[in-house]
């Protein structure tokens, strides 16, 4: 069976002043019917990867890869008209930043509903059954109230989990997520979780999770990559992440506090403990 | 070390070199779009020419001459003359100022006004927006020129009243325009910020929301200005802006309509000048659109 | 004597009470937890607090005077937040610089120069970040300066909203550092948001519990070694958060 999705050499960059830089640096993986999660500090080019999956880089930065195929499709030949139909319908990306990428001026619930019609037709009465159903299921308490609320009135966790919402909508064939989670508290997180896992289970949907919760990746994700500087610097099984041999990985696994935490100071990052930059 | 080098540093040392490094890389990205200089280069045409009109014309823009009336375009007279045997040349090179003119006195007048009750709305929300919105639409609802044009018939034709008249009809889309983005950010934690320092409202809206609408209040009135320039034209064609003997581009083709039959230039002359000028002022404000948009700019 | 003191708190939104009756002391130099479930309260909490959500009912009293509903100036001297998030928290157009010098204006002090240099030392940040607008600072390096601005009228209690959730573990963890190195210099008073259990183990000396608009459960934060809590959301969280190894650790 050929993988879901399969991404050899990506490459994005930007022009700067001091010339054009690479922010993701070659990176290949495979992705089928699971969950690949991929990790690693602020600006290593996690979300770039993300974006450049779907094309949602806008020039000046350029992607370049030696394979992109989605499902059998390329997508690095495909036009900005042809890319249309796949997003959001095949596959969809949760933003990073739900404040950023809510509209502020509409309600939440006028914009899930929104999402509902582009990909169905609903009589209207029915529709606002589906924006109940589908705030209810990322554990919305009062979602007729909710329903009503400016993305500037709902609180942080929950306009994350609205952006969920609208992206499962479709019930794409692959999910990005980037970092959907992290204004959740861990039982909510986990529920939400458990959504997204169901859709994985009963439609054969493909999860590339990003995120910098090493410790969420590695009990919800199969296999990970952790990223440093554009570069995929490991690679290994979730079970193995705390058995993971890079210094930067260590490092990155030294800095999460416990919760018996005992440490006055939390160690950070030695930078100089591998050659990454 | 270069001045270029000096603007382009990543880590400036005063407030003035971040802020001149900021326009320099805006400037630097307007350069890579053709039309957008094409525009700016149009305009600094315009602004040439109304600066250096005594210079450039070879003839004074109301001397007139009745044995030469109506010749076609010669080397003589570039663009012939009219029916009072002036030089259609001049009087376009002296009609840059009138224009030029009439858009700046516009969009100080204008842009400001509507910026201002714009924020404001949008700021406070409640019953601050609903009056001063509900004042904005009922000028908006009113079609322009027949705005302006009630307004000069009270105000009595002339130059002064057309911009006023013009001023009038066009801040209710600025208001529009600067309430609209102020809502998206009002309740952003920036502002929260200042205001939990203690800002006064009064030094939030200027110094905070106010500098964050400006970037598409500039492209909102560049792209206007074409709009502006025809609708003064309009009134000046209607006879009810410039007066004659002021060689304003709208009366010329006013006057020249007449003979737009037999003597072609009278009236196209003018019209090609509103016509270039417009674009310009197009291709500029879609540069600058690209340049400015906030959602490029603010993302890293 | 107390830094914080709310008594029977009820606050709402256009009518709609969000927070219902909650009651809490904090003292002074204590650095105290919010946490609870995500839409529960725990930032309402803070923005009445600072005068952000000004209907409220019941008392709020700081450093022993009551609090008013609205922000104020003299108020901003001694009280001042954090925001969630880093992105949203500084106004884009505007410098390091003049992000930071302008409570030093509203509030007319003078060597603004001085002063700003001293708070980008403070929080780590070279000169060299100075006079560089938002987009050209990383997000661990926008809360170092959301956190300068807030330290720039020297209050004596800071209100943190969830201040390193955005941010990667790495970030987190000089934020944290930072943030406790700085409490100890300079004795202040920590009112902190986060969901994240680990992170009241590592930074804070007790915690309220919060679940649908009520405090639960207010607990010293050394129950998370051990696990003591007796209410029922209480536990779960515990339990979600990792804390059920540590008694399978401790039974085995
Ligand atoms: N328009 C741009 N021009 C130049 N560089 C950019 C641009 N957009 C992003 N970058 C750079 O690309 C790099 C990767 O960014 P990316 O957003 O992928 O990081 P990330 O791993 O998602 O980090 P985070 O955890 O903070 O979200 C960063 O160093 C960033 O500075
Ligand atoms: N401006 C507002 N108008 C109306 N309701 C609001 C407003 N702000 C918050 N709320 C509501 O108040 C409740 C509590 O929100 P709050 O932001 O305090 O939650 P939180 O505990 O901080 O959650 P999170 O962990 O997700 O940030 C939510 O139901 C929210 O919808
Ligand atoms: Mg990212
Ligand atoms: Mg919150």
């Amino acid at each position: 069976m050929t993988p879901l999705l399969e991404i050899e050499n990506l490459r994005v960059s930007f022009p700067t002043t001091q010339g054009r830089i690479e922010v993701v640096k070659g990176v290949s993986f495979t992705l089928g019917r699971e969950r690949l999660g991929i990790v690693g500090e602020s600006g290593s080019g996690k979300s770039m990867t993300g974006r450049a999956i779907l094309r949602l880089i806008r020039s000046p930065g350029e992607v370049t890869a030696e394979r992109m195929m989605f499902d059998g499709t390329d997508l690095l030949s495909r036009s900005e008209r042809a890319m249309r139909p796949l997003r959001g319908a095949r596959m969809s990306m949760i933003m990073q930043d739900p404040k950023f990428s809510l509209n502020p001026v509409m309600t939440v619930g006028a914009q899930i509903a929104e999402a509902v019609r582009a990909h169905e037709s609903v009589p209207r009465r029915a529709l606002a059954n589906r924006v109940r159903e589908m705030l209810e299921a990322v554990r919305i308490n009062d979602p007729d109230r909710v329903a009503r609320m400016y993305p500037h009135e709902v609180s942080g966790g929950m306009g994350q989990r609205v952006m969920i919402a609208m992206m499962l909508i479709p019930r794409p064939d692959l999910l990005i997520a980037d970092e959907p989670t992290s204004a959740l508290d861990v039982s909510v997180q986990a529920q939400v979780l458990d959504l997204i896992d169901e859709l994985i289970v009963n439609n054969g949907m493909g999860l590339l999770l990003i995120s910098h919760d090493l410790n969420l990746v590695a009990r919800y994700c199969d296999r990970i990559l952790v990223m440093n500087s554009g570069e995929v610097v490991e690679s290994c099984d979730a079970a193995d992440l705390h058995a993971a041999t890079h210094p930067y990985t260590r490092g990155l696994l030294a800095a999460i506090p416990r919760i018996d935490e005992t440490r006055d100071v939390l160690p950070v990052l030695d930078r100089s403990a591998w050659s990454g930059t | 070390m270069s001045a270029r080098d000096w603007l382009l540093d990543e880590s400036p040392n005063s407030r003035m070199q971040a802020n001149a490094g900021r326009f320099y890389r805006m400037g630097l990205a307007l350069l890579r779009n053709p039309l957008a200089v094409l525009g700016a280069l149009i305009i600094l045409l315009l602004i040439a020419t109304a600066v250096f009109a005594p210079w450039i014309a070879p003839e004074s823009p109301v001397g007139q001459m009745l044995d030469r009336r109506l010749l076609p375009p010669s080397s003589a007279n570039w663009m012939g003359t009219d029916e009072l045997g002036r030089d259609i040349f001049s009087r376009v090179v002296y009609g840059a100022r009138i224009t030029l003119m009439i858009v700046a006195l516009v969009a100080i007048i204008a842009a400001p006004l509507g910026l201002i009750i714009g924020a404001v709305a949008g700021y406070f929300g409640g019953w601050v927006d609903k009056l001063l919105m509900g004042f904005t639409d009922i000028f908006l609802s009113m079609p322009k020129l027949i705005l302006a044009l009630a307004f000069v018939a009270a105000l009595g034709p002339g130059i002064e009243n057309a911009i006023i008249a013009i001023a009038i009809t066009a801040w209710p889309a600025y208001a529009r325009i600067a309430r609209a983005e102020t809502i998206t950010f009002r309740s952003s934690e920036f502002i929260s910020a200042v205001k939990l320092v203690g800002a006064s409202d009064a030094r939030i809206i200027g110094l905070h929301v106010v500098p964050l609408c400006m970037s598409s209040m500039i492209v909102r009135v560049t792209l206007d200005m074409a709009g502006i320039i025809l609708t003064a034209a309009g009134l000046g064609f209607l006879g009810l802006g410039a007066q004659p003997p002021l060689p304003e581009w709208g009366a010329m083709i006013s006057r020249g309509r007449v003979f737009i039959l037999d003597q072609w230039w009278v009236a196209t002359m003018p019209g090609f000048a509103i016509i270039l000028v417009s674009l310009g002022f197009c291709f500029l404000g879609d540069g600058l659109r690209d340049v400015l948009d906030p959602k490029q700019a603010g993302k890293s | 004597m107390t830094a914080i003191s709310l008594k029977s708190l009820t606050i709402s939104y256009g009518g709609i009470p969000a927070v219902h009756d909650v009651s809490l002391e904090i003292g002074d130099g204590e650095s105290f937890a919010l946490v609870g479930e995500s839409g529960s309260g725990k930032s309402t909490v803070l923005r009445a607090i600072a005068g952000l959500a000004p209907e409220w009912t019941g008392e709020i009293s700081v450093l022993g005077a009551p609090r008013g509903h609205g922000p104020d100036r003299a108020f901003a001297r001694t009280c001042q937040m954090v925001f969630q998030d880093p992105y949203g928290s500084l106004h884009p157009r505007k410098t390091v610089d003049s992000v930071l010098s302008e409570p030093l204006i509203v509030h007319g002090l003078s060597e603004r120069s001085g002063r700003v240099s001293e708070a980008l030392d403070m929080v780590g940040l070279g000169q060299e970040f100075r006079f560089r607008f938002p987009h050209q600072l990383s997000g661990g390096q926008r809360q170092r300066v959301a956190i300068a601005r807030a330290l720039m009228l020297k209050p004596r209690i800071m209100l943190l909203d969830e201040p390193t959730s955005a941010l990667d573990v790495s970030v987190q963890a000089e934020i944290l550092n930072l943030l406790k190195r700085l409490r100890r210099d300079q004795g202040l008073t920590y009112l902190m948001v986060t969901h994240n259990l680990p992170v009241v183990a590592f930074m804070c000396d007790r915690m309220a519990v919060m679940n649908a608009g009520r405090v639960v459960e207010t607990a010293p934060s050394s129950a998370l070694r051990t696990g003591d809590f007796s209410d029922p959301y209480a536990q779960h969280l515990y339990a979600a958060s990792g804390g059920d190894e540590i008694a399978s650790k401790d039974g085995q």
